[in-house]
């Protein structure tokens, strides 16, 4: 890997135990700014965990996460949020109650307290933003009905949205393209390679062509920690790879 | 006859007609006796509201409002039982107990601004800090449910156990001070009273309304159907709860100060936890989620309370029992929801009489179709 | 030093009481995530049934058996709970699958049903109650089924119930006429319930004084929670409960009958609220509130304990027990005399049993500003944040 001065997010020896059960093992990652980045990795390989240690959901065991160069460790969700750090989620978490506009809104939103959500009123450029976005995902005539009625891909692209609307440095996507259309899925490839430059961004997914769509690099989690990186053909001609995803079975989700 | 039924604007605007023809007609029908009942069960709708605030829209289910209600209550009880004194004289009850001297804690009562502001200052402050010191470390659901009511039987043991301090179970009589000089107990106060509860009533509901309108509503519906994506996009949760838990915490302070003066007398009793989860049914049954249903279902459930209570005591407890049953497992819209939800021409269409279709017959009667509408449509509830 | 043992004895009993009581509740919650509010009446029928089986014992041809009573009624009273346990779940909680709050709800209006149905319970009444739910069920199955699957459907199910209701209410209120068919059961005054003589003396130890009543009681929660354990941890349904426990939607995969186990949970959890019921008549007269006054601290046990492990659920229970009796019955004064008056005056000020309730529950909010998942919190990818 060439050497980055300042790296945007790094991992150091993250360890995580769950009762005796190390989730994730002594794993080292970092990523520069603007990058765009897959991980892949079997079942139980530690990846969402991984997600749940960046943005605060879990606290390692043993070692140190820094975002430009400080510490997130013991901060709260929400001030890692605030931070910059944005996240979709595995499968799509949209509040169904609201509309898709109203989604976006509270996603949007620069500040988050209470008295400023009851007393301030979205400025204009943030309301430019959010129909801006709803037609970048198509959903301007659906703006104003339930999001709980969305099919499973206009959701998950609502959250996308939401996630960009957030306007992190660092985005972390989880399975984005589950159940998704051929077509939905290379939009959504097409939009990701878009958004990093700007943005630093994250990508999970089991998705091979996805991947393979993404031109990026690849990292690739076994057991808790990184089992090798480099690009897609690297990774899969790496006989470490094929093993852990093959391994004494005949068949895997690898091919 | 079956158009006007299936208009939704028209579903949404008949219950306040009908609110506000009752409004207008039962003051002068009803004897005072009875006015004097609606205006104690209409105080108990804005401790509702605040109950639909929280439950209905923020997903959090106090079973101890009754706390802060009773608090209120007891503010402007100790008011008014030192307002009926000679300077230097202490409350009758305490002769009783061998106090002499004022406890230090009822002085301040004796300022009406003091005792005004305390009505919903107190209730919101022991709302607030409670609330915070159980949102942060983010007990929720079920647990934040039994620890109100943990809470609530501490608070009703305190003030019960202590006769010196605050008469104990007997708690402290309103009806023979005076207010602004007209006796309490009186039908002309009692009238006055009446219209200031229907004028604050309205108030609480404006309250709620601009409190759930707006991106601080969206972000209270947004706590109840999925905290932690709330989280993750960098909201702080927790001030949230705090905030609209000290909110409905004062309005049940100022719901229980209407309801003891005009029911002459505040006690322990408003603590009880029975008392308690019965607010939290009226709403339930009026329509969590609507504000005007947590109105309307505290004025008719105590409203059929005490007509069942005076002719069948025994079966009350059999009706609410079976009331609770009923309302969670058929109707969990309660009657608001359902009526807003069409429940009247679902009603009328199993005996024969089809609603005017709004698209092709087979669509309309296709029951997934119906059910997809009736989603889509809950959509700005 | 004696009346150290003293305090903790009396404390362990009371302690032993609530684990008998919070037992039940607690595995219902970790396996289903419900909280029983009607848990209270459900000890309270166990406790009626004690008093019903203490009635037959009394005189009659079982008269020379009433020194044994009391071990024939915990069965019959794990029994008669367990099944209005397994009833309740199969006609309300089941429905409400997922809805804790909702749940909650629907369970206390079960309590107030089961509370005033203790009060009025007469034998007319309870001729009416059953012919109105024989009714309710036969009249579907009398009638021609075409009736069944009309859109007015609803309605007739609906019509047919309330039908049979006031079948049975106006066939209540005809035998009402008889006095003898009016006489209420229990009515709505507190009973008592004689413990038979073996259980009404003490053993001294030295000067320790021990009722033989809360012997039993200790004894009895020791036993139960042997059982409840090993019900649990050997046999075949109870590994079956744990695996259900840790993992729902993977247990039904792996073919096991989640909704029996449900129903079984259920039915041990409120035949345990019976057999705590028994334990309860022997510490005093019992009326239809009894479950009101165990219900909420049986709830502080399960915050406090934390879900899943029965081992929370002891501690927290003995916990709470021995606390609350030290602070309420204000030993520490005995302990030490001499200590400061500012002390002193807050000592007393709590106590009383329910003075020390309050100490109690501010001690344990304070408890989980450190410990948000009470004593022994499961861990892992599951745990909801």
């Amino acid at each position: 890997m060439a050497a980055t001065p300042t790296p945007l997010l790094e991992l150091r020896g993250i360890s995580v135990s769950f009762d005796g059960f190390w989730a994730l093992n002594d794993l080292n990652l970092s990523l520069a700014p603007g990058e765009l980045r897959a991980v892949i990795g079997p079942n139980g390989a530690g990846k969402t965990t991984f997600l749940d240690v960046i943005t605060g959901k879990v606290r390692p065991t043993k070692g140190e996460v820094l975002f430009q160069g400080r510490s997130l460790v013991g901060i709260a969700e929400h001030r890692i949020a605030r931070l910059g750090i944005g996240r979709k989620f595995q499968t799509p978490r949209v509040y169904q109650n609201l509309t898709p506009r109203r989604n976006l809104e509270l996603a949007v939103s620069r500040r988050n307290g209470p008295l400023a959500l009851l007393f301030g009123r979205l400025d204009s450029t943030a309301r430019d933003r959010v129909q801006h976005l709803l037609e970048v995902v198509g959903l301007e005539l659906l703006a104003h009905q339930r999001a709980g009625g969305l099919s499973h891909g206009q959701k998950q692209w609502l959250e996308i949205a939401m996630l960009v609307a957030q306007d992190p440095q660092l985005l972390l996507v989880d399975e984005p393209v589950a159940g998704l259309t051929d077509e939905e899925t290379e939009r959504t490839a097409d939009l990701l390679r878009q958004l990093s430059g700007e943005h630093t961004v994250l990508v999970i997914e089991h998705d091979m062509e996805f991947i393979r769509d993404l031109r990026a690099p690849v990292t690739v989690l076994h057991e808790g920690h990184v089992l090798c990186q480099g690009s897609m053909d690297e990774v899969q001609n790496d006989p470490r790879v094929i093993e852990v995803y093959l391994g004494s079975e005949t068949e895997g989700e690898f091919n | 006859m079956g158009d006007w039924l299936s208009n939704r604007t028209l579903r949404r605007v008949l219950p306040w007609v009908a609110i506000v023809i009752a409004a207008l007609v039962l003051p002068v029908v009803l004897p005072p006796f009875r006015l004097n009942l609606l205006g104690r069960f209409l105080s108990l709708g804005i401790v509702a509201l605040g109950i639909d605030l929280i439950w209905g829209f923020t997903g959090l289910l106090s079973l101890g409002q009754g706390i802060f209600f009773a608090l209120g209550g007891y503010a402007l009880g100790m008011h008014l039982q030192l307002n009926a004194l000679a300077p230097g004289e202490l409350p009758e009850f305490f002769s009783l107990y061998g106090v002499k001297i004022l406890p230090a804690f009822w002085q301040p009562f004796s300022s009406p601004v003091f005792t005004l502001l305390c009505i919903w200052v107190l209730p919101a402050l022991v709302a607030g800090v409670l609330g915070y010191l159980v949102f942060r470390n983010r007990i929720k659901g079920v647990y934040f449910s039994i620890l109100t009511q943990a809470a609530l039987l501490v608070f009703f043991n305190f003030f019960n156990g202590q006769q010196k301090l605050i008469n104990g179970t007997n708690g402290l009589k309103t009806d023979t001070a005076r207010l602004f000089g007209m006796l309490v107990g009186s039908d002309g106060a009692q009238r006055a009273l009446f219209w200031l509860t229907v004028v604050l009533v309205i108030g609480s509901w404006f309250l709620c309304r601009w409190l759930t309108r707006g991106r601080f509503g969206d972000a209270l519906i947004a706590i109840r159907d999925d905290e932690p994506r709330l989280r993750f996009t960098g909201y702080n949760p927790t001030a949230y709860k705090t905030v609209v838990f000290a909110v409905a915490g004062a309005m049940a302070g100022i719901s229980g100060a209407l309801y003891t003066v005009q029911s002459g007398i505040v006690s322990p009793q408003y603590m009880a936890v029975p008392f308690s989860i019965e607010m939290v049914i009226w709403v339930a049954v009026g329509g969590r989620g609507t504000l005007i249903g947590a109105v309307l279902g505290a004025v008719v459930i105590n409203y059929a309370k005490s007509l069942v209570s005076e002719a069948l005591p025994e079966t009350w407890l059999f009706i609410q029992g079976g009331l609770f049953l009923l309302v969670v497992t058929a109707l969990p819209d309660g009657l608001v929801g359902w009526w807003r939800g069409g429940g009247l021409g679902r009603l009328l269409a199993m005996v024969g009489r089809s609603p005017r279709a709004a698209t092709y017959p087979e669509l309309d009667l296709d029951p997934a179709v119906a059910a997809e509408r009736r989603q889509l449509e809950g959509g700005e509830a | 030093m004696d009346l150290l043992y003293d305090t903790l004895f009396n404390g362990l009993a009371i302690g032993s009481v609530l684990v008998l009581a919070a037992l039940g509740l607690a595995v219902v919650f970790g396996l289903m995530g419900v909280i029983n509010m009607a848990h209270g009446e459900l000890m309270m029928l166990g406790a009626y049934t004690t008093f019903v089986v203490q009635n037959l014992f009394k005189d009659g041809p079982l008269e020379a058996l009433f020194p044994v009573y009391i071990l024939v009624a915990i069965p019959v009273a794990f029994v008669v709970s367990g099944l209005a346990g397994l009833l309740l779940e199969k006609t309300v909680i089941r429905r409400l699958y997922g809805r804790p709050l909702e749940t909650l709800l629907a369970t206390w209006g079960v309590s107030l049903i089961l509370q005033q149905f203790v009060r009025s319970v007469s034998s007319a009444f309870a001729i009416g109650l059953v012919l109105a739910v024989v009714l309710g069920l036969l009249i579907p199955r009398l009638t021609p089924p075409r009736l069944w699957q009309q859109r007015w459907t609803p309605l007739l199910g609906v019509g047919s119930w309330i039908g049979s209701g006031a079948v049975g209410i106006g066939v209540a209120s005809a035998l009402g006429g008889v006095r003898v068919l009016d006489q209420p059961w229990f009515s709505a005054r507190n009973i008592d319930v004689t413990a038979p003589q073996w259980l009404r003396g003490s053993i001294d130890l030295g000067a320790l004084n021990m009722p033989t009543a809360r012997l039993f009681i200790i004894a009895l929660t020791a036993i139960a929670l042997a059982a409840v354990i090993w019900f649990l941890q050997k046999s075949v349904w109870g590994v079956r409960i744990r695996a259900v426990t840790q993992n729902r939607s993977m247990s039904d995969c792996l073919g096991i009958p989640t909704e029996t186990v449900d129903a079984l949970t259920f039915l041990v959890g409120s035949g345990l609220a019976g057999v705590a019921g028994v334990a309860v008549t022997l510490l005093g007269s019992v009326g239809p509130n009894l479950g009101g006054n165990y219900i909420v601290d049986c709830f502080m046990v399960v915050v406090l304990g934390g879900v899943g492990k029965l081992v929370g659920t002891v501690v927290a229970a003995l916990g709470i027990g021995v606390l609350s009796y030290i602070v309420g019955s204000g030993s520490l004064l005995l302990v030490w005399p001499a200590m400061p008056p500012a002390l002193n005056e807050l000592v007393t000020f709590f106590a009383t049993t329910s003075m020390a309730k309050v100490l109690v529950f501010a001690l344990i909010v304070v408890f989980l500003q450190f410990r948000p998942a009470g004593l022994f919190p499961q861990k892992g990818r599951f745990v909801e944040a």
